[in-house]
Parts: C-alpha cells; structure tokens; sequence
C-alpha cells in the first residue's frame, strides 16, 4: 500500500515542478488518483496529493516532497531508500523470503542456546518439561527439548554456604539449661545433597536454613548448663544441633545436606565477664596458696629428715662407745661455748663478783644466762 | 500489488502469534511448585497436582492442563513448605516470668480447593495462621515453668503447639509440618539484669568458694607436713629419749651462746666451782 502510493508521489516531484503547477502531476496519473487520493486522505497523508495544490502560495518548492517523505511515514522512505542506496540488487524482490530467513535464523538460534546445557563439575540441572519435573542433568554437556517445552535450572549443589550467627557482630545471647545466658556465635556450613528437592519443597531454603540452625541450637544450648557450653561441652553441642538439623530438614524433604556446625565464641555476656574473670582470678589465688603450703612443707619435711638422719648417724656411734662419745661431746660443746663468751668463775662462797658486764651498756632488756654446774643429762 | 501485502511478513507474524495465543490459551503449564484449582464458570471442577504424601517429582500431577478460555479460571497454590514466623511474643509463664519469644511454624497447603475457599490466597492463610499460632503458643507457654521451656520438655511444648495448631489449620486446608521455638528469651531490661546480678553473685560465690578450698587445701598440706615431720622426728629420737635429751641439749647451747647475731644479746656466764666442766680443773682424778 505504502509502496504503491509513494511511488507516483516520487515519479511527480523529483522534477521539483514549480508550485503554480502540482495538478499537472496529478493530471499525469488521473487513474491512480481516483484510489490513490482516497487512501491518502484515509491514512492521513493528503498533504502531498491534496493539500499541496488547494493551496500553493505557501508551499515553497521543496514542499510537496517533503511533504511525502513526512506523510508518508517511515515504511515508505525506508524501502526507498533500500533500493536506491543498493542495500539489495534491484534485481532481487526485498520481500517475504528475507524475513523468513530472518525468522528462520532467529529460530535456530533459540533452539541452539536452549537445547544445549553446558553443566560445571559442581552443578546439577534440574529439567522440567511443560512444568514437571523429567530428569536431573549430570555434569557435561547435555541436550534437552528447547525453552517453552523444557526448562533447566542450574543448581550449584557442591558449593558449601555458610551461615553466620549472629549476622554481622553484636551478642547472640542463648540461655542455658541452668538459666545463666551465654553468648554464643556460632557457623553453619551446608550443602545440596538432592537437587530436585531443594528445588521443589522449600520456598526459601537459606531462611529455612537459618531458623532451623537457631531453633536446634537454642534447644541443645538449654539442655547445657553454662559451663558445658562454654567449656567441655562444645563439640557435643556441635554434634547434637547437627544432627538434629539434619533430622529437622528431612523431615521437610528439603534436600538439603548439613555438612557441619562450628562454636566460634561461646563467652559470658559483656555485663558479666568482670565476674567471671574473677572465679579465673580465684582459681589461681588458691593454686597459688596451694604452692606456698607444699614449699612449706617440703621444707619442713627436709628439715626433719636432715635432723633425725644427723641423730641417727651419732647414735650409731654413741652405742659403740656410749661414755666416751658422751664426753666428748659435752667437751666439745663447752670449749665452743665458753671460749668465745665471757666467763667468770667464782670459788668462794659469799664473794660477790664484779661483773663487768659489757653487754649491759648495750642492751639492758636480756637477761643473762647461767649455767649452774649440772651435770650433762642429769635432768632425765 | 494488494496481494502482496497480505503475504507481507508483518501480518504473517501477527497472525501467527494471535494463533498461538489462542492455541496457548488452552492449556496451562502446571510446574512442580505449584497446585492448581481449576474453576468452570466459578465453580470449582478439579485439582491439579495437589500435595500428596512420598510422591516423586515426575509422577506428580504436575504438567500442561487443558481449560476452555473465558469458562475456565485455573488458581495456583504455592505447593511448597512455606512459613510463619512469630517475633518478640510476649509470654508469661506459670511462675511469673516474662519472656519473649521467638517462633516459627512449617506449613504446606495440602487441600487447594478447600484453601481457595476458605482463604483465596496462600499469603493470606498465612496472615489468617498467624495470631492462631500466636494464641497456640501462648496458651501452651502459659501452662508451663521457665524451666521446662530448658529441658527435654520443650519437645513435648512444641508437639502441643503443633497439635493444637493443626486443629485449626485443617481448616484451611494446611497442614502444619513443624513448629518451632527459636528464642525463649529474657526481655531486656530489669529481668535481663537481674538475671545478670544472679549470674554475677553466683560467680562471685564460686570465686570465694574456690579461694576458700584453696586456703583449706593449704592449712591441710601444712598440717600433714608437721604431723609427718614429728613422727621421723619421733621415730629417730625414740630409739634413745635420754641420750636424745643429751644431744639435743648440746645442740642447744650452741645455738643458744653461741648466735651473735645484731639483735640477741651477748652471753655472760658465771660457773660455780662445782661446775662439771670444771671438775678436772678443780680436783683432777
């Protein structure tokens, strides 16, 4: 239509006639006009064909062309200029066949990218066809039905997540079984272990993930008491959120496989660790009492023994030669004593003595030590 | 030249993609996640795919389903397991103690028909489910002690807010797969502190405790040293007592006359004549 009404319009104005005389043109093609004319004014292109000549003062000369070229619409100008500018041979119709070759191009494509799967080592895909579920595709190459018919959704099944609790920082305070709170940060690591479950059963299985991973670790936290979950009892903990986990998400045919839990922190809440530094602080205060006592008594332990060792070696001897050693001794003893000490020997009765007694001076307080002629072990 | 046109590529296109709309609007694609109810002139007349227990994906009911456009309206129904969550419920348990907890519950339409009717949209069973989850819960927390909510009995606590949840879920047509306490906490505040001033005392008892076992353990090693040094002194000494008191008495001369240390004082000594020590000196035998 467009091609068919554009083509006079072009024959008449390329001679650029002047604008006194349009209807000569239109006088050229009188049979066409009769239909051409009313399919103008019908698609609103009369500009060239009838308002040009009603009034010909305004149009300058170039007017009715462009005209044309305006009214006329883009289809027109394009075809145009694709036979003029040799886009195609002019022999060549531009036609249907282009476009179905285009068609047919586009087709081919889309069947190409949809029908071949390329799936990594990691992935499985899982195929759908018209909405249900056909087959799970393994990794490598694979071809299936094209898009409208089959469908692929790749799932990434070996790629460990990981869940952190808290999210971000900050306390995550649990209560323990003794009612003590604790805070607690823990990892979850998972993966896929059922690619069509994980696929179909769960609406939001990272969200799904997560509050199982906090309710089962919640529950296990207050079957401990607080110094379990800080100390010994970590790796229980572990073992029983992970199991139960694991449990929980089967039970939703999740296909979701648990891989492991980890306690990073497990610690007294800020509010109260000046407490809990002190029982650390205590425990080493009576270690520390604890090795003073044992010093003690190491020492005494030594000490005896060295007497009782010292007396037995001299009792040997003494039996041998009882009188003698005892003598001896004594004599001993004395010539140490008395030599280096101030003596005075008095003989007469009722002579009181001079004492000239240097220590006096010094030191009044002490008093001074006599020994009265007893004999050695008299007293027992 | 009209003839052409018609067989322009344009037309064909649109044509062909009106067919194909229409062929297409005559079939549904019913995937794995979803279940269909399929109304004929608003009355329900199947349900496609529905939720039944140990199916496998493939043997399902899902797959392209036939309708009559205009007559018949197909209604999905998400098939999964879906959720409500319940954030900070204020509970109070028998023993007076607030809480607030945290819950959530698993849930999977399992009659569509019956979901559509009563509730048009999963979302909105889900909005309907949730103050019921709510009463559920705090009914059944209401019932029991702090502590039990710390022991194995949160098990059974849970299984009666499923119980009792269900009850009302059937309803609509859902089932209630699991239900969940995530938090039982202490809401901050006074009852958040004063559960720190008790965490703090009985720390603190446990220091003392410790420091005061530790002086015991001390006290008693010293104790067992001294009675263990008296009874070598005692085994050694008692072979002899008189010549122990002989020898012990020499050693303590020494020790007594003989230390010169800056603060004992010097010794003087005054002997008699009849001083054994002087007995030879006196009158030699």
């Amino acid at each position: 239509m467009a091609i068919r009404f554009g083509r006079p319009a072009w024959a008449s104005n390329t001679p650029n006639e002047p604008p006194k005389s349009p209807w000569g043109g239109g006088g050229n093609g009188a049979g066409d006009d009769a239909s051409g004319g009313g399919k103008g004014a019908g698609d609103g292109k009369g500009g060239s064909g009838g308002g040009g000549p009603r009034n010909p003062w305004s149009l300058p000369p170039g007017g009715p062309r462009r005209g044309a070229g305006g009214g006329g619409g883009g289809f027109d100008d394009l075809f145009r200029r694709a036979r003029r500018g040799g886009g195609f041979p002019p022999g060549i119709p531009f036609g249907p066949q282009v476009w179905w070759l285009i068609a047919g191009g586009l087709l081919l494509l889309w069947i190409a990218l949809t029908t071949v799967h390329s799936i990594g080592t990691q992935e499985r895909g899982v195929v759908t066809t018209f909405g249900r579920y056909s087959t799970t595709l393994e990794p490598g190459w694979s071809v299936t039905f094209p898009a409208p018919i089959s469908s692929v959704t790749v799932i990434n099944i070996q790629n460990v997540r990981e869940e952190n609790f808290p999210d971000g920082s900050g306390e995550n305070l649990m209560i323990t079984g003794d009612q003590n709170i604790v805070d607690l940060a823990f990892q979850v690591r998972w993966d896929i272990s059922n690619a069509p479950d994980f696929a179909f059963q769960i609406k939001d299985p990272k969200a799904t993930v997560r509050a199982v991973a906090e309710s089962a670790m919640r529950a296990a936290v207050s079957r401990a008491s607080l110094n379990e979950t800080i100390g010994s009892g970590r790796t229980t903990i572990e073992a029983q959120v992970q199991l139960q986990m694991q449990q929980i998400l089967d039970e939703y045919n999740s296909g979701i496989h648990v891989l492991g839990v980890a306690i990073s922190k497990a610690a007294a809440p800020q509010q109260v660790d000046e407490a809990f530094k002190d029982v650390t602080a205590a425990q080493q205060d009576a270690q520390g009492l604890r090795n003073t006592a044992n010093a003690y008594a190491q020492q005494v332990l030594a000490n005896a023994e060295g007497d009782a060792a010292e007396f037995d070696k001299i009792y040997e001897q003494y039996k041998l030669a009882p009188e003698v050693t005892r003598r001896r001794i004594y004599y001993e003893t004395m010539e140490n004593v008395l030599s280096r000490t101030d003596k005075v020997i008095v003989e007469a009765p009722g002579v009181t003595p001079y004492l000239p007694l240097p220590a006096v001076k010094r030191r009044e307080a002490e008093p001074d030590i006599e020994v009265q002629g007893k004999r050695p072990g008299a007293t027992k | 030249m009209s003839a052409t046109w018609f067989r322009g590529p344009i037309a064909w296109a649109i044509a062909a993609i009106v067919v194909l709309l229409g062929a297409l609007s005559f079939f549904v694609v019913v995937p794995e996640t979803e279940q269909a109810v399929i109304l004929r002139m608003r009355k329900p007349i199947a349900t496609i795919n529905a939720y039944q227990p140990g199916e496998q994906f493939g043997r399902t009911g899902a797959g392209v389903v036939f309708r009559i456009p205009f007559f018949d309206q197909v209604i999905m129904i998400d098939k999964r397991v879906l959720d409500i969550e319940l954030t900070n419920q204020p509970v109070l348990s028998t023993d007076q103690l607030r809480l607030e907890v945290d819950a959530y519950a698993r849930f999977r339409v399992v009659d569509p028909l019956r979901m559509y009717q009563t509730a048009i949209s999963e979302k909105r069973v889900g909005e309907q489910l949730t103050p019921l989850f709510a009463s559920a819960l705090r009914n059944e927390l209401g019932k029991r002690t702090f502590a039990a909510l710390l022991s194995p009995e949160r098990g059974q606590v849970m299984d009666n807010i499923q119980n009792a949840l269900q009850k009302l879920a059937s309803q609509y047509g859902v089932q209630i797969v699991d239900v969940r306490i995530k938090h039982a906490d202490l809401p901050s505040g006074s009852p958040l502190d004063s559960a720190y001033a008790r965490m703090r005392t009985a720390r603190g008892q446990e220091a003392a405790t410790i420091r005061a076992q530790g002086q015991k353990d001390a006290t008693i090693i010293r104790a067992n040293a001294s009675a263990q040094a008296a009874k070598i002194y005692a085994d050694s000494f008692g072979k002899d007592p008189e010549f122990y008191n002989f020898f012990r008495a020499m050693k303590s001369y020494q020790i007594t006359f003989l230390n010169q240390a800056q603060d004992k004082g010097q010794t003087q000594i005054i002997l008699s004549p009849n001083n054994s020590y002087l007995q030879q000196f006196i009158n030699p035998r």
